[in-house]
């Protein structure tokens, strides 16, 4: 999962004595990458339920707020590449937002191509890192 | 040179000298390909005693004036004139030699040394101009850039500016550090080093500080960095992504995209972080800003009309905020850079499966490409605007590059270890070009 997963602190909402459900490897939550079609910003079908259980825990948890990082493949210009990576970011950022986040609980940012997570320079590697990360406070 | 046994040995230790310097100056070897069709040949002679000095002089006369494209070096070997009467005017003409530079140098009792040099015109058999200095031991490559730049601007009328700095960042291992170098890539040293990304060096227009966008919280936030005191503040930590940062000329400003308003967007900001106020707005992605010479327009990539392209808007007067496209080859055009002189601006133009330099007049408004490289980034023009300095990789890292902007001459100049991005040529500084170096 996203980098510094292990750090999640608990009592953030989570509820009392049962496993923190964003650590908890057969809850949707505990999924925190979105991934992304080349050039594109769109979030695909079959990441809509992850983004929208986010939304919803958000929503419960007024207290919980995530970092929302974007990424990019590594070729083209560095600043264009972060924007591009920002857009992935607001993208995830927006449908959270609709699905009753608030504004204030996400910072969407982006990591443009610096911050790759696959260092080949194939396919693979590019799909790997166009990519949005959800992190929440105390994992980043 | 096979007649002259002595003054070859003599050479030979110099080639040894010079070598063995290399790795204490964590040098970027300089590879030279192309060149302009008409050079002036010029011979340089090594200054007398220079074989005793921790740093050769001539060598880097020699090597500053060879990366130019506009100097051939004319074999010195077998003559050793150090002063007008010693120079034997017939022997430089028969070896084709146009120009021909002399000197001397003297070692102190206070250790600092004397430097003298002098450049003659062979088919006149006149001084067209000399100098004479005394520095310290560690400024002897700063001496001989200075009279690199005399030789230069007095054969070529043109601005020399082997006297000023370039940044860059390298990428070691997990470290990422932001360097400043000399000119031909020399006393290289790390102004920070962090084991997080850094992007984006911009130098102040007066050298003493550099912007970049630093990733060390987890999201990019923009620094400013003072050289000298190495004194850092963040001037752009806004919510949301923080990057591209550009001076204004006078140095009061940067403009910079944040993301606090949602997309990235052009902003301006006082030097200090105050005074934020928004450029323009555009639906789509607004970045990689570039301010005009006058300070009077930027230009910049946008995606506004469907592929990243360059436009310029006016950020004063009647049309600020009026963008107009300047690019329309190739589906790919990014990170524009203006001219010194402001009539034209270099940019990355994607050709195939190409990224390569390219440079447009904003008169002509053609498009001229100047490498054939397979990967090359951030543009950005020497101060005379005679050179654009560039990264490229090779081997799968990045390599400090420059072209001239015409085309004609390319040189690498490649370090033996890391990998290098984003080389940003420093301003020309006053005292530089004045250079009354004596004492």
């Amino acid at each position: 999962m996203g980098s510094g997963g292990m750090g999640a602190q608990d009592g953030m909402g989570s509820g009392g004595f049962a496993m923190n459900p964003l650590r908890d490897p057969s809850n949707i939550l505990s999924q925190r990458s979105v991934y992304f079609d080349f050039d594109s910003y769109t979030i695909k079908s079959q990441y809509r339920e992850l983004v929208l259980a986010h939304a919803k825990y958000l929503r419960d948890n007024s207290n919980a707020k995530v970092l929302l990082q974007g990424n990019t493949d590594e070729r083209g210009s560095r600043e264009y590449n972060l924007a591009l990576g920002q857009r992935r970011a607001e993208s995830v950022k927006n449908a959270m937002l609709l699905s009753g986040a608030r504004d204030h609980q996400i910072e969407a940012v982006s990591l443009g191509e610096e911050k790759p997570r696959a260092t080949s320079r194939d396919e693979s590697s590019w799909t790997e890192n166009r990519r949005a990360d959800i992190l929440y406070q105390g994992e980043y | 040179m096979r007649n002259y046994l002595h003054p070859l040995s003599f050479y030979v230790f110099f080639l040894f000298l010079s070598i063995m310097h290399a790795p204490l100056h964590a040098a970027l070897n300089i590879e030279i390909f192309g060149g302009g069709a008409s050079r002036i040949p010029i011979a340089i002679v090594p200054f007398s005693a220079e074989s005793r000095l921790p740093q050769s002089i001539t060598t880097v006369v020699a090597a500053d004036l060879e990366r130019t494209g506009s100097f051939r070096l004319t074999d010195s070997s077998g003559l050793t004139p150090h002063e007008p009467e010693e120079v034997v005017y017939a022997d430089w003409q028969n070896r084709g030699a146009s120009a021909l530079v002399i000197g001397s140098t003297t070692i102190l009792p206070d250790g600092r040394i004397d430097v003298r040099f002098r450049l003659m015109d062979v088919a006149k058999r006149t001084q067209l101009t000399g100098f004479a200095g005394t520095v310290p031991a560690d400024q002897l490559r700063a001496v001989a850039h200075r009279i690199a730049d005399i030789i230069y601007e007095t054969l070529t009328g043109n601005i020399g500016v082997f006297s000023t700095h370039i940044a860059y960042v390298m990428k070691q291992g997990n470290k990422y550090a932001l360097q400043v170098a000399d000119s031909d890539g020399f006393n290289a040293r790390s102004v920070i080093e962090y084991t997080e990304p850094i992007i984006s060096p911009a130098w102040s227009p007066d050298g003493s500080k550099l912007a970049y966008v630093s990733f060390e919280n987890k999201k990019p936030v923009v620094y400013v960095q003072t050289l000298s005191t190495r004194e850092r503040k963040a001037i752009a930590n806004f919510k949301g992504s923080n990057s591209a940062p550009a001076w204004s000329p006078d140095g009061s400003r940067l403009a910079v995209v944040l993301t606090m308003q949602g997309g990235s967007q052009i902003f301006l900001i006082n030097a200090g972080g105050s005074g934020l106020q928004r450029l323009a707005q555009s639906s789509g992605i607004d970045t990689e800003p570039s301010f005009s010479p006058d300070g009077q327009s930027i230009i910049f990539t946008s995606d506004r009309g469907g592929s990243p392209q360059i436009y310029r808007m006016a950020i004063t007067g009647d049309k600020a905020g009026v963008a107009e496209r300047l690019t329309f080859e190739g589906s790919y055009n990014v990170s524009p850079r203006y001219s010194p002189d402001g009539k034209s601006f270099a940019y990355i133009h994607r050709n195939g499966g190409k990224f390569n330099v390219a440079v447009q007049d904003f008169a002509r408004r053609q498009m001229q490409l100047l490498t054939d490289s397979r990967f090359d980034e951030s543009p950005s023009f020497a101060p005379n605007g005679k050179m654009i300095l560039y990264a490229t990789e090779i081997g799968g890292r990045g390599i400090l590059s420059a072209v001239s902007s015409d085309g004609q001459t390319k040189q690498r100049l490649s370090s033996q270890t890391g990998d290098i991005r984003e080389p940003v040529w420093g301003p020309l500084l006053k005292s530089q070009r004045t250079g009354n170096f004596v004492n």
